[in-house]
Order: C-alpha cells, then structure tokens, then sequence
C-alpha cells in the first residue's frame, strides 16, 4: 500500500534542546496508526510540524506528493487533514449545531466566501449533514445548547464530529481520550472504530496503552527525539527495546 | 442564531422601523422629540451598528473608526462642493470612499489582534486627524473645515472657496445664496433630515441584521470564539476581518455623510480619538454583539449629552433653592462639577456603573428585566392555578 503522509528526515530544535532528530515515518492509507513514546519524546513537536504550526529545521513532509512544509494551517486543512487537539478547540460560545456548521461551509467554500446576505438555516443540506454526523457521535440532543456547556468528554466528541463532517482524508488525532473515564474512552473506541470503517487514515498520538493496542494498527515508538521502532502490535509489545525506553515503566 | 427564524427577524424589524420613524411623537414626553437631537440618534446609531459588525461580532476593538466618520463627512462636502447638493450622490460616493479607506487601514492593522491592533488604528485615526490639519488643508481647508461655498464667476482657482456643482448646474439648477444639501428639492435640515436619516438607519439596521444571520457573520463569531480551531478548519480569517472591517467602516462613512448633509460643514475633530472612543462606549453601553443594543446606546449617550450639558448652574441654584444658602452653594459646586462642559465626568460614572454591573450593557439589563417578569408572571399563575 502508498504512504500517503511521508516524513523524511525531520529534525527540529528548540535553542540548544533537539527536539526532533532524524524522524523518518510513513503512514499507509487508511491505517491507524499510533505514535507513542514517554513524556518529552517529541510527539507533539513532530505533530505540529506536520500541520504547520512548527516549521522543521530540516526534512521533508509530504501528504499525497505535496509537500506540507511552509503552508498555513488552513492550507494543509483544505488539502484534506484535519486535526484533534489535546485540549478539544471549539467554539465555545456557539451551538453544537454552528459548531459543526462552521466546518461544513469551511468544506464547501473553501478558505473565504463572501456570503453576508443569505440566511445559514437556508442551507438545509448542509443542515442535515450537521444533524447526521451529531447522531452520529450521540450529540444530537444537545443541538442547540451553547458548546462550552459541554462535558469534557462530549466536547471532545465534537472536535471529532467537527473534523468529520469535512470528510477528511486524514485524521490527527493528539491524545484523544486525555482525561476521560473509563468509560468515555472506551466509547471513544467504538467511535473511532466506527468511523474507521469509512477509511480515513489516522494518526492517533496517545498515551493510553489500552487506546493504543486496541485501535492502531501500526504503532511507531519515539524517544528522545526519534524513533527507536515501527511494527505492529504484537511485536511492539515484545520488542525489548521499546520495553526498555517505556513501555517497561509503565506496563510493570 | 438559529433560535430566531426568519418571520421573528422580519418582526423586529417592523417594530424597530415603527419606532425609529415614530420617535419624533414617542419621544417628546421626555423632551426629545425635536430634529436636532433625533437626527443624532440616528446619525450615531448607524455608526454604532456598524462598529459593532466589527467588535460585536469578531471582537476586535478598533479605535480609530472615527477616522472613517470624518472622511465620509469629507466626502459628502466635497460631491456638494462638485458635483451637487443632492443628498444621494454624496451618500453614495462618501460609503465608498470610507470603504476605500478602511480597506487600506484595515489590510495594515489587521495584521495583529488584540491590543496592538486597537493601538495600530488608534494611530492611524490620529494621522488622519493630524494630516487633516496639515498636508492635507487643499482637501480638507484646516481648522476653518470644509464648507459648501458660493458658485464661482468665471475659471474656478480656489476649490475650497469657489464651488462649481457641474451636475447642478448641467440641468440648469438656480441657485440663490449658498445651496442647503436636499433630497430632490427637499432641504434636509429639521424634520426632513431627520426622516432621512432614519430611513438610512433602518436600511442599516436590515443589512446589519442579514449579515448577523448569514454564513459570514456565523464566520465573525467563530473568529471570536476560536481562531486556532478556525485555522484548522480550513479557513483563512484574515480575509473575513477585513470585509468586516470594510463593512463597519462604510456605515461609519454613511453616518459621516449624514453628518454632512444635515449640516454641510466638515471639520477634522469629527475624527479625534475621542469620537472614536465614544462609539466604543455607545457599542458597550448598548450590548455589544446584539442587534439593538448599539443603537439604544447610541440614543442614551446623546440623550444624555443633550440633558446633562444644557445644565447650567443657574439651573442648579433653582433645583438646590430648597437647601440653606451656605449648603446650598456647596451642593451646586459640587453638582456643577457634573454638568454642562463636565458631562463628560457623567458618562464616566454611567459608563463605570454599566460596565461593572451589567456587561452586557442595556440589553442584558432588559433580559434581566423579562426574566425576573417571567418569573413572577410563572409564580403568579402557579399560585392562581
């Protein structure tokens, strides 16, 4: 299978601190694949340099054969990658509804559309995408209810259902369960599961070993700055030199 | 947003225009039903609706828009100097001019948020201001400030002093003295002027509303809640600020053109920073991001204005006449410190009241209102039943 996101060769500092160093990693489409490793490995770096938050030092991103480096953020999200933050960015002061809303039009129109004269409740189809994906994520009730009232685990649901309704190609998700209850992130599970189905490539940066090994099916482990090993489940779980850089601390 | 549909909208909009174009009869029992003071409400209303396109709905705080005020004024002055003392090319030609300018100042400063942007069109409302009365005199006459002149005998020389109202005179219009701005052959001083005025502010008023509810307003408000999540989503912001800053700067233009033709003198302190800060206040007072809010807040400063700064101390003596002699003098001291050129120390004090106990200006204070009437309404029926 063709990697759609390729990285080559990425290194990023921070002053005197190497942050990222020679990270290589290719994610095959429609996998899920999981990027792991101990506090500080880089993981959120190398995530930001894939979105355009950060600019590397040195290497090349590409997605599809474009490369990603240098674009804005809104640029990278029209090509077709989406992204879940560690703390669920919403608006917080507009409905579920205008939540999902926003994203939709940002799919349909493109970066700008000057479209200041027709009223939003006359799209109807866009409408009835928002109400479907909100079902979907079991949030349909809430449509109308202001997004900061929203659990914490109900707001992170709708970062994804955001990320949904543009159809993206690729999906990043960082930490997706952080600070949920066991319940919620086992219903977190099912959903990207779920969705998985619909063959979305995913690049899922997460701590919970228990997410992890039930969701991805590629896991590639970083430490201090660059991966130490790529493989699949089972060997990752065995492999002694991963066990050695973390999960060793945590699984014992 | 979607809470209200689209025959609410349309209700609102009924009832605002009645009221507006009523004011002159609804507002007499409180000694406001005379042109001067209601063409202010409107003038002013309008330049608050449209500030708070821009700070009501994307929440960045420009305090410069009077810069756009007095370029509209400018303007209008110079289509009646030109080309003619009808109203409605100056209006038109004033907007776009003001839109013009705007798009400039607005494509600079909105390349920051938050305070350095408010700091960045602050300073660019001052030039204006400062250029106004230096480099720019051969446009904008100085301190003397721009006025509709006598048409001139023979080659014009002296634009500021000799008008020449091509149009006017093209379709043989006779003029005798200095030509008054009208709206075909209606002079729009007093009750006319007022009319016209509160056409535009309801015409402003629908405009403002239709952006409120369309996608792009929905895409100001998400510029508010969240740019990192916007970004994200695909969406280049900039672009959206800017169309709203030019949107806002237009409304300012219209109110400065009305200034204009209601009384065809334009001067450079229409665009001090203290005529951009009082908008600012009329927007907060009123309820920043509601529809009416502005507009309501536009109406109590100038209300206010026109009350508290008629006071004189011989008022004063009158009210206080009750008081000993020696008390008496104390009080009025004390009082006149509030009133008259002070007024200003007033609207401070109102201001700081507003803003402490009620954020949400005017508008929160009347849904507070409704609620605690909801509230007694629902206890009293429970009770009856």
């Amino acid at each position: 299978m063709a990697a759609v996101l390729r990285i080559e060769d990425v290194h990023k500092s921070f002053g005197g601190l190497r942050a990222l160093w020679e990270v290589n990693l290719d994610v095959e489409e429609g996998r899920v694949h999981a990027i792991i490793g101990p506090n500080g490995a880089g993981k959120s770096t190398l995530l930001n340099c894939l979105i355009g938050r950060l600019t590397p030092d040195r290497g090349t991103v590409t997605f599809e054969g474009r490369p990603l480096i240098g674009r804005k953020p809104h640029e990278i999200n029209q090509m077709g990658i989406a992204r879940v933050f560690q703390t669920p960015e919403i608006f917080e002061e507009l409905t579920l509804l205008e939540n999902l809303m926003i994203p939709a039009m940002a799919k349909r129109d493109g970066a700008f559309r000057l479209n200041a004269w027709r009223r939003v409740t006359r799209r109807g189809e866009l409408m009835e995408e928002a109400e479907h994906i909100l079902e979907e994520v079991g949030l349909a009730e809430q449509r109308h209810r202001v997004s900061a009232a929203l659990s914490r685990g109900d707001k992170r649901r709708l970062e994804l259902a955001m990320c949904l309704i543009q159809h993206p190609k690729l999906l990043l998700l960082d930490e997706p369960t952080a600070g949920m209850s066991r319940a919620d992130t086992n219903n977190t599970i099912d959903l990207l599961k779920r969705i998985g189905e619909k063959g979305i490539t995913k690049v899922i940066i997460e701590h919970d070993m228990h997410v992890v090994f039930s969701l991805a099916d590629t896991i590639s482990v970083l430490a201090r700055g660059t991966f130490i090993a790529h493989g699949k489940p089972d060997e990752i779980r065995n492999d002694p030199k991963v066990q050695e850089a973390y999960l060793g601390g945590v699984e014992a | 947003m979607f809470g209200k549909t689209a025959r609410q909208d349309w209700i609102f909009l009924a009832i605002f225009a009645a009221f507006v174009l009523s004011m002159p009869v609804t507002l007499a029992p409180i000694g406001a039903g005379y042109p001067d003071l209601l063409q202010k409400f409107a003038i002013y209303g309008l330049f608050a609706i449209g500030f708070n396109i821009l700070f009501g709905l994307t929440g960045y705080l420009s305090f410069g828009h009077a810069a756009f005020l007095g370029v509209g004024s400018y303007a209008a002055v110079w289509v009646f100097k030109l080309l003619t003392v009808n109203a409605v090319p100056a209006v038109i030609f004033a907007v776009l001019v003001a839109g013009l300018f705007a798009a400039a100042i607005g494509y600079v400063s909105l390349r920051r948020a938050g305070i350095y942007f408010s700091i960045l069109t602050l300073a660019f409302a001052q030039m204006s201001y400062n250029l106004a009365y230096s480099v720019l005199t051969p446009l904008t006459n100085g301190e003397t400030g721009l006025q509709v002149q006598l048409l001139a005998q023979g080659p014009v020389t002296d634009y500021i002093n000799q008008d020449v109202r091509i149009l006017d005179q093209w379709l043989g219009v006779k003029e005798v003295g200095v030509p008054s701005p009208s709206l075909f052959g209606i002079e729009m001083s007093g009750w006319p002027g007022f009319y016209f005025a509160a056409v535009m502010l309801i015409a402003g008023m629908f405009i403002a509303q239709r952006i409120f509810r369309s996608s792009f307003g929905m895409m100001l408000r998400a510029i508010k809640s969240n740019q990192t999540r916007l970004n994200y989503t695909g969406v280049n912001p900039r672009p959206y600020l800017l169309a709203a800053f030019v949107i806002s700067g237009m409304y300012a233009g219209l109110a400065g053109a009305l200034l204009a033709v209601i009384d065809p003198l334009a001067g450079a302190e229409r665009m001090q920073w203290t005529a951009s800060g009082e908008v600012v206040l009329m927007t907060i007072l009123g309820g920043v991001g509601t529809l009416l809010g502005p507009f309501l807040g536009a109406a109590l400063i100038k209300y206010a204005e026109n009350i508290f700064s008629a006071i004189n101390e011989k008022i004063l003596h009158a009210t206080f006449a009750w008081l000993p002699d020696g008390l008496q003098n104390a009080v009025v001291e004390i009082a006149g410190l509030f009133v008259g050129k002070g007024w200003h120390l007033t609207l401070g004090l109102l201001f700081m009241l507003i803003v402490i106990f009620l954020p949400g200006g005017l508008m929160e204070g009347f849904e507070r209102l409704m609620r605690l009437f909801r509230r007694r309404g629902g206890a009293h029926a429970e009770r009856e039943g």
